[in-house]
């Protein structure tokens, strides 16, 4: 009975917390900032550092004197990797914390289940993660990569740079490796790559027993033919699947694998040494050697009181969303979400990378795709980069169903997914 | 007097020639400086090329660094030192005179930075020095890194090497490598003879090269005879790659049976439905982490400390499991899962507040990397080798604990027959509590090995717990050589499955035979006789 007791306390005293973190605080003349990360469960490894992030960004815009005159003011919410449950903070976030926009979500599954509630109540997120793409939302603006921002321009250095005629798409199963390898495998083939020299294999979230999966991409690539690997893999199940590679014997010099998962923040928890050489396609990487990524990095190290924490794409890719997000507001002069989403087409900020991106009708920004190889103390080496940066392409050219449609929110077309032959919108939000 | 006077002109010759080589090769070194320092890689990788052609005895150092990382140069001049990190200081030396230069700051120099295509190049430059080696295995070692694509230079030191060699397993080396650049000899007879001359070789190097002249070689009778090869090669592949999956499936087996083996205790023995059996594995894994943390000089000693350490961590844990609540939970298996199904939350939870969410990251020893090369197909890799026998050193040592001593005699008598077995003086709540432990402390040991191959963190266990059962069930309850016969068997199969099936889908089918087969035989692989059986 007494443990029961202590537990009903506990819980009161949980709940007295949230509520005071939460509206105690509210006053009028702040501008309120919704963070729907998870601080639990199992993207809790990847988002709580996005959720330091943002709340490291608004400090610093606070000590800038804040925005239109008042103070910011971060309403943190904890969706626990629960992909309703996201939804449900969302909507709890604006509709009752009346917050001016969100920045949130990673998994794509967690970005399509809140859609419904922001196109309802008309408001807006900052989606900081590279994403399978075939989507634009009139709520959502979308700072990572997508397919065409990543998979793409990394399939172009391994075909043209490296030689690579045979591939192996390896991803977990779920929605944005099936997508992206779809997206690959059509522009593979339309590059002339055949159908025998592809092999696509899927397997599932935190996957630990790789030997046979290493063992067909040993074989697979002992055909002649410069082979290199794709992957998709997410999460923890990219830790034993590169031992496994290193264990086996398979070399970056053999076979690279080059990775849209894996960064910084990943490799972080293992041992690099067997994997130098191994490549990863990001828009950003901590070693860019760029002024703003210094102090972006010497402002991160102040703010968590940690030097050896490392810097990764999803943040930089919140960097430039809430950057956009300010200079929207002060452009529109309000925080309306209406006017911020029309204010926002066209405003460029600094990246981290040295140039500017800017976000485009389509929702989507420009970034440069970097090519990096991984080095013995956890870090990219950047050995490739676009000429220019590359604009987010949210319909991909390279599948069948979506070739004809493009996204222009602008007036007077205001359509996420108008068909260009047809001349129609589908109606659709997103 | 006369004698002296030509000893002086000799030396005095040798100082003038020598002074030219030197000022030779410092220009060359100059081109060199200038063509690595650059940005570009195209321009690297010609310094390498320039480097691997020098004569000077330090090259070898110096493309060594380059392909460690280690090769930075000084922002002001540009010259090249060769850098010893130590605890934050750069300790530096002239790359090229070898000097000693002392310590200098991360900002005054730079790092020479390579990629995938410049190393391949460093390796098969520095394999063609090896090939001089004193030692046969250094020189076996050089020639199959160059076995593949050696370039017109390395032919002819290949062919001046062959004709001194004088170790067997170096010169068929050799004879190979020669033989797969001939194959792209222009003459029709040279390429017929050098089929002739791989043909039973299975290094994929071979494999490629003829697959190619099956594809588009112009002549009829070539490509007949590289196809005949293939077909040859393919077959002795088949095998190679047969024992490969059979060696995966024992592995992927002993992980399961380790893990169900302790389970196979506390539910088969004891009857005790354990949900939080993978707990108490991931508890193994966190204490190998711990102990790592405490000994980080002695990796490969702190895994065999931890071994110990974790049985007595997880069987401490068991224990106290076992004395606050499951004792009270006897004969109620509904509530026993309930409420370990809790303690599994709350001990996840512990984890997570004292180690972080974040998955702790566990070194793997010298020893436990790498793998056993039989032959350029089949490779076994340590860790899983070490984790076979772990696993079969494991089973022995329990099965001694049941069978051969007082405690094991104890556990079965209650098992059997409690009320009777307490008659007779045993004290059924210790044995209760010591057999707990002892299942306990197996799981930890699990988690000891399962530390090497997948990753610590809280949610470890989880993904452990369901297999566990199903090898236990599969087994037949109460019956540890059925946890041994099922697991392993398990493993195969899916093994077997998984390169057709894709993983998913392996698992799956694997369920679905286990239900089925649960629905014939629901006593498992081995049932378990006599009376004890019904209860």
């Amino acid at each position: 009975m007494l443990s029961m007791k202590s537990l009903k306390k506990t819980a009161v005293g949980l709940a007295a917390t949230a509520m005071f973190s939460g509206s105690a605080l509210a006053a009028e003349d702040t501008i309120k900032v919704g963070i729907l990360h998870s601080l639990s469960g199992t993207m809790a490894i990847s988002e709580t550092t996005l959720k330091d992030t943002m709340l490291m960004l608004i400090e610093e815009q606070n000590k800038k004197g804040g925005l239109l005159g008042k103070k910011l003011e971060a309403v943190v919410v904890d969706p626990a990797s629960n992909w309703p449950l996201f939804a449900e903070k969302a909507r709890e976030l604006i509709e009752k914390k009346k917050v001016s926009a969100v920045f949130g979500c990673w998994t794509s599954v967690s970005r399509k289940s809140v859609l419904p509630v922001f196109e309802e109540l008309n408001s807006l997120l900052f989606y900081p993660v590279q994403y399978e793409g075939e989507e634009s939302s009139k709520n959502v603006f979308y700072t990572g990569a997508a397919p065409n921002q990543q998979a793409i321009p990394a399939v172009d250095y391994l075909m043209n740079e490296i030689g690579v005629e045979r591939w192996v798409l390896e991803g977990t199963d779920y929605v944005y490796p099936r997508t992206t390898n779809k997206i690959l495998e059509a522009y593979l083939k339309a590059k002339g790559v055949d159908e025998k020299d592809i092999l696509i294999n899927y397997t599932p979230f935190g996957f630990a027993d790789w030997q046979s999966e290493v063992a067909k991409i040993k074989k697979f690539g002992s055909a002649g033919k410069k082979t290199a690997v794709v992957s998709t893999v997410n999460g923890d199940a990219n830790v034993p699947f590169y031992k496994e590679l290193g264990n086996q014997g398979i070399s970056a010099e053999d076979i690279p694998v080059v990775a849209f998962s894996v960064g910084e923040e990943e490799l972080s928890g293992i041992d690099t040494k067997p994997l130098v050489g191994h490549l990863a396609a990001w828009n950003y990487f901590m070693s860019v050697d760029s002024e703003t990524n210094d102090s972006f990095i010497e402002a991160w190290h102040a703010y968590i009181k940690d030097k050896k924490r490392v810097t990764n794409d999803p943040m930089e890719a919140h960097y430039i969303g809430f950057n956009m997000w300010v200079e929207a507001v002060k452009k529109a002069g309000t925080t309306d979400p209406a006017a911020v989403q029309d204010a926002i087409i066209g405003v460029a900020v600094p990246n981290l990378t040295g140039g500017l991106s800017a976000m485009m009708p389509n929702h989507h920004i420009t970034k440069p795709v970097l090519i990096g190889e991984i080095q013995k103390d956890g870090q990219f080496e950047v050995v490739w980069e676009t000429s220019g940066l590359v604009v987010g392409d949210a319909w991909s050219d390279y599948l069948p169903g979506s070739k004809d449609l493009i996204s222009d929110w602008r007036v007077p077309l205001s359509c996420g997914n108008y068909n260009v032959k047809t001349g129609k919108c589908s109606g659709q939000n997103f | 007097m006369h004698f002296q006077l030509k000893i002086l002109i000799f030396l005095f010759s040798m100082l003038v020639t020598h002074g030219a080589v030197a000022e030779a090769e410092s220009k060359s070194f100059e081109q060199i400086k200038n063509l690595i320092t650059s940005k570009s890689f195209a321009e690297k990788t010609q310094a390498v090329s320039l480097l691997a052609a020098h004569p000077e005895r330090r090259t070898t150092e110096i493309l060594n660094a380059l392909l460690e990382g280690e090769l930075y140069y000084r922002k002001t001049d540009k010259l090249l030192l060769i850098t010893k990190k130590q605890n934050r200081e750069y300790i530096v030396s002239d790359a090229i005179t070898g000097q000693d230069l002392g310590v200098v700051k991360k900002r005054e120099i730079k790092k020479i930075t390579t990629n995938n295509s410049i190393r391949k190049k460093i390796r098969a430059a520095l394999a063609v020095k090896q090939l001089d080696s004193e030692d046969a295995v250094t020189r076996y070692q050089a020639v199959n890194q160059i076995l593949g694509d050696p370039d017109a230079e390395m032919v002819t030191h290949l062919q001046q090497r062959l004709e001194i060699e004088n170790d067997k397993k170096v010169r068929q080396a050799i004879e190979l490598a020669l033989a797969i650049t001939e194959l792209e000899s222009a003459d029709k007879k040279d390429r017929l003879a050098a089929i002739a001359g791989v043909s039973g070789s299975i290094e994929p190097a071979v494999r490629g090269k003829l697959a190619t002249i099956v594809a588009d070689d112009p002549d009829e009778a070539v490509r007949k005879a590289a196809k005949k090869a293939l077909n040859n090669i393919s077959v002795q592949i088949q095998l190679y790659s047969f024992l490969e999956t059979l060696f995966f499936g024992l592995s992927l087996g002993s992980v399961l049976v380790l893990a169900a083996i302790g389970l196979a205790i506390t539910f088969g023995v004891m009857g005790v439905i354990n949900m939080a059996h993978g707990e108490l594995i991931m508890l193994g894994a966190y204490t190998t982490y711990v102990i790592q943390q405490a000994l980080p000089e002695l990796i490969g000693l702190s895994v065999l400390l931890a071994i110990p350490a974790a049985f007595i961590v997880s069987g401490l844990v068991g224990i106290l499991i076992e004395k606050t609540v499951i004792r009270h939970l006897y004969g109620r298996p509904l509530e026993t899962l309930l409420a370990t199904f809790g303690i599994s939350l709350i001990l996840q939870q512990t984890v997570r507040s004292i180690f972080s969410p974040l998955n702790r990251s566990v070194v793997t020893p010298e020893w436990m990397s790498g793998s056993l090369e039989i032959n350029s197909v089949l490779s076994l890799t340590y860790n899983r080798l070490y984790i076979i026998i772990f696993c079969l050193l494991v089973f022995v040592v329990l099965n001694i604990i049941l069978k051969k001593t007082s405690l094991g005699l104890q556990v079965r008598a209650v098992t059997q027959n409690r009320s009777m077995a307490r008659a007779m003086g045993v004290r059924s709540a210790r044995v209760d509590a010591l057999t707990f432990g002892l299942g306990s402390g197996i799981a930890g040991v699990a988690g000891v090995a399962l530390s090497q191959l997948t990753n610590v963190g809280p949610n470890l266990g989880q993904s452990y717990i369901v297999d566990s059962f199903m090898v236990v069930v599969f087994g037949g309850v109460g019956n540890l050589a059925g946890t041994l016969v099922s697991g392993l068997s398990l493993g195969v199969v899916n093994q077997f499955l998984e390169p057709w099936a894709g993983a998913v889908l392996a698992k799956i089918l694997i369920l679905i035979f286990i239900i089925l087969f649960i629905q014939k035989r629901p006593r498992g692989l081995f049932p378990q006789k006599g009376r004890s059986a019904e209860g």
